[in-house]
């Protein structure tokens, strides 16, 4: 099954662009784009199971840790660069954000968002730290050091005179209803932006 | 000594040697005028021809990359960890090419070859051969077999660096590039070696200027000696440790508990005492001298000269200005590259600076850094994840070949 950011990306990738996933995992979603928008990929990934599996759908993987630097990619060498749900993960998600706008002609970020209603309640009424089916983690083993919120992001964006083509907040059904458009911070589960500079 | 072959080897082969009669201009503009290559191959080719994959073999490689070649051999072939059915890369689908190289010493024509216009050997006359000779001269092979195009194009260290030739000179002869442990060309400290090693050839006596056949011997120390500096360099400061660290417990007091003192670095001695004199007193030493003697009991001092030169004048990117994402700009293959954590010969760094031009010449290609103790000899070793990745990559191969197949 598709991880509910992953359908709605497909529609922002022009076919036969050029993708670099920073992050890319098991290489699930650079072979679903292969498939259906025929694009040329590279993945980056640093655990060797995913750079096996990747290997196995026949998808180019780098083995390169995107914390020490993406200086070994040219400006605006890629239609398309990817961070899906590995922005809260990585030591300096700001520096990262300015090296996906230098690399790519447009950007695309999905992550959790902490300011879901959900977390705001696990922290009011137990006082610690969210763990839930979608973060099983506690705070002191987690790989996600940079938690951020919708308006986070947003307030990132302004800063930094970035130009947020789509915003799309979904539900964990993956969906995003008037309710979601109306309160995305409080309802938004995921959120997934189009950006560039 | 008879023996029982194993299942996953390729078992008996015969080696064969094929005459060339067409010259071959090699890029120092000499000729030669005919040749011999001395070929294995293992597997079959299939009829569309399109499963072949071509092996390049390193510095002291030969053509008998896989299997043994009588019942009473006692090593199989240089590669044979690899190359075998189910093994990575699988004879049970692929149809295996290897080749001992111009100038090589294991019956290809090279120096201890018969000049044709001397009558004597060839020795020092032989011409320096570099690997775009090579390329060149793999690539008359193939059209020998019949081959169209390599399914894949496989090898480490120089041999890698025949592989990015062939990605560069022959873009459509090939779909995969397989490069392992390789370099874009040789950094100073990579041919200062070469010339300690050189050095140690031509400083023997018994050297004689290359003419050393004709002279009835053999300049033996100096080919051990060249061979005890390359081999250092093949191996890791961790894995020496490991290999001549075993009787630790007879160095230090069985009662300490530190750590630091349950090691000895590596440092065990060769019979239980220091000799307080110039004997060998340490298992590394008599290791080097016997990897030296056996190695200067198969191997040519001139072709280790030649063989040395290849790896100094290697560096395609000198026809693009040195600009070497220019020089892979008409590759059409894909590329995968492995290194080695602890090769310090070819270290991931420089791979890397192959990764990174393929990346700025928008080819396809994966990258894998595998953790691994053995430095640059890793190789040829069975390290787990580098089989694991070689197999998978390769049986992707594979599935092409047999989808084109099923289409055509």
């Amino acid at each position: 099954m598709m991880r509910p950011d992953l359908d709605i990306i497909q529609h922002w990738i022009a076919p036969g662009s050029r993708v670099l996933d920073l992050g890319c995992g098991d290489g699930g979603l650079l072979e679903y784009l292969k498939n259906t928008r025929q694009i040329s990929e590279i993945g980056l990934e640093i655990d060797a199971n995913n750079i096996q599996k990747c290997l196995s759908k026949g998808v180019n993987v780098i083995e390169q840790n995107l914390n020490k630097g993406l200086q070994n990619f040219g400006d605006k060498s890629f239609d398309t660069v990817l961070l899906t749900q590995t922005l809260q993960a990585v030591n300096y998600p700001d520096v990262v954000i300015d090296e996906m706008l230098r690399i790519g002609r447009n950007c695309i970020v999905t992550f959790p968002n902490f300011g879901n209603w959900r977390s705001r309640l696990y922290l009011l009424r137990k006082g610690r730290m969210p763990v839930s089916k979608f973060m099983p983690y506690q705070w002191y083993d987690t790989p996600n050091i940079h938690f951020c919120t919708v308006r986070d992001f947003d307030v990132l964006c302004r800063e930094k005179g970035i130009k947020v083509i789509t915003r799309t907040v979904v539900d964990h059904l993956h969906q995003g209803n008037w309710y979601i458009k109306l309160w995305p911070n409080l309802l938004g589960e995921t959120a997934i932006y189009h950006i560039s500079r | 000594m008879p023996k029982t072959i194993p299942k996953d080897s390729v078992g008996i082969v015969t080696p064969q040697c094929l005459h060339f009669d067409e010259p071959l201009t090699l890029r120092s503009g000499k000729a030669i005028a005919s040749y011999d290559l001395m070929v294995e191959t293992y597997g079959t080719l299939n009829a569309a021809k399109s499963n072949a994959i071509l092996i390049c073999h390193a510095l002291s490689g030969d053509h008998h990359a896989a299997g043994y070649h009588t019942d009473a051999d006692g090593k199989p072939g240089w590669w044979d960890t690899c190359i075998g059915p189910g093994k990575p890369i699988d004879t049970s689908q692929f149809f295996v090419v290897c080749l001992n190289n111009l100038g090589g010493c294991a019956g290809s024509t090279g120096p201890t070859s018969l000049n044709p216009e001397t009558g004597t050997f060839y020795g020092p006359d032989f011409p320096v051969v570099t690997v775009r000779d090579w390329v060149n001269s793999q690539l008359r092979l193939m059209h020998r077999l019949g081959i169209a195009q390599w399914a894949a194009v496989i090898g480490g260290s120089l041999g890698g660096m025949q592989v990015m030739r062939w990605s560069i000179s022959y873009p459509e002869k090939m779909r995969h590039a397989i490069m392992i442990a390789v370099a874009p060309k040789l950094s100073a400290q990579n041919i200062a070696f070469n010339e300690v090693a050189r050095q140690s050839i031509t400083a023997d006596p018994n050297f004689h200027n290359g003419r050393y056949l004709e002279h009835g011997t053999y300049p033996k120390k100096g080919v051990m000696l060249a061979r005890m500096v390359g081999h250092i360099t093949y191996l890791s400061d961790s894995a020496m440790r490991e290999k001549f660290g075993k009787t630790v417990d007879d160095l230090t007091n069985p009662s300490a508990t530190s750590p630091s003192i349950k090691s000895n670095f590596g440092r065990d001695l060769r019979s239980g005492k220091l000799s307080f004199g110039l004997d060998t007193d340490f298992q590394v030493e008599s290791y080097l001298h016997y990897q030296g003697e056996r190695f200067s009991e198969r191997f040519d001092a001139n072709t280790y000269l030649l063989m040395t030169k290849a790896l100094d004048y290697f560096d395609p990117s000198v026809d693009y200005e040195g600009d070497l994402a220019r020089t892979f700009a008409n590759s059409n293959c894909r590329f995968l590259l492995i290194s080695f954590s602890s090769d310090w010969r070819f270290p991931p760094e420089r791979t890397r600076e192959i990764v990174d031009a393929l990346l700025e010449a928008r080819k396809p290609v994966s990258y894998l850094e595998i953790e691994a103790d053995q430095g640059h000899d890793a190789f040829l070793l069975p390290v787990p994840r580098y089989m694991e990745a070689l197999t998978t990559y390769l049986q992707r191969v594979s599935d092409e070949v047999n989808s084109q197949g099923a289409k055509s």
